[in-house]
């Protein structure tokens, strides 16, 4: 892992690739998350509430950045990690997760980098967009 | 529109034993294939106690009480017009598969934008261990839907 001084302001995290969503990918993870509105797996009532389908809870897609930053660095120093649901995630979207560091600080005697973090659907259109800080 | 009157409520705290086959069940269902997350071995070679609980697994705790929506409902939000518009995690130490997470609940602001046609609520969550210990705090907002 790289040190605070070689990191540098613009450098990218390595990304995260994921399937595309099927209904199962969605089912799975009602269950696993304890999420079970059922908007996310039941078409029936997507339908009933005016959704042309059900669609992805949006921290399934906050989980995956999650892997993006502890493929990236150790959990141990993530010291904050936030996300804004800006668009609606799809079945069959095929999400990238991608990072970039925008800046060194130091907080209590701790350095720590800024990272801006997203997930985007293969046509490149924005999902989530979000922040996390981390300390090396 | 939301009563207004309703920011400050808070909610009865409810305590979640950290379970690890909860914890590999949410490793599968978010692809993640690290051992350190699903292996014990592992985990404890990275640091950990045990099974680390993974970053946006607090949310999924925060769930775990008898009727998760019910404070929503108490509001007067409709399930079926909400969105999950943002959500924050301030991390101060670990949590591991074993620990008694203890969840706090406040609501901090309700607002509406557009004439009313979006509302939002915010709400602030205190999370601590067994032992006392302050774990992490969490932010949600919700968006209703009117139009």
């Amino acid at each position: 892992m790289m040190t605070f001084d070689e990191m540098a302001v613009g450098q990218l995290l390595p990304p995260l690739q994921l399937p595309p969503i099927r209904r199962s990918t969605l089912a799975l993870f009602a269950g696993a998350s304890g999420d079970h509105n059922p908007i996310h797996i039941d078409l029936d009532f997507a339908r009933s509430a005016g959704m042309p389908d059900v669609f992805a809870h949006g921290m399934l897609s906050m989980a995956w950045l999650g892997r993006l930053l502890t493929n990236w660095v150790p959990q141990q120093r993530l010291r904050s990690f936030e996300a804004r649901f800006v668009s609606i995630t799809h079945l069959q979207n095929a999400v990238t997760c991608t990072g970039l560091v925008v800046e060194k600080l130091e907080v209590d005697g701790e350095r720590r980098i800024r990272v801006s973090i997203q997930s985007a659907n293969q046509y490149g259109e924005s999902k989530v967009l979000g922040e996390a800080v981390i300390a090396l | 529109m939301l009563d207004k009157s309703h920011i400050g409520r808070t909610w009865p705290s409810h305590s979640v034993l950290v379970e690890a086959g909860r914890l590999r069940f949410f490793a599968k269902a978010i692809g993640e294939t690290s051992p350190v997350y699903i292996d014990e071995a592992a985990a404890k070679l990275a640091g950990y106690r045990s099974l680390p609980v993974p970053p946006t697994f607090l949310f999924s705790l925060e769930l775990e009480r008898p009727a998760p929506f019910e404070w929503l409902a108490f509001l007067g939000v409709d399930l079926a017009r909400i969105l999950h518009g943002e959500q924050r995690f301030v991390y101060h130490r670990p949590a591991c598969a074993g620990d008694l997470l203890t969840f706090e609940s406040r609501i901090t602001d309700i607002s509406d934008k557009k004439q009313g046609a979006l509302e939002f609520i915010t709400r602030e969550t205190r999370v601590s261990n067994q032992a006392g210990e302050h774990v992490a705090d969490l932010t949600s907002v919700i968006i209703q839907r009117n139009a």
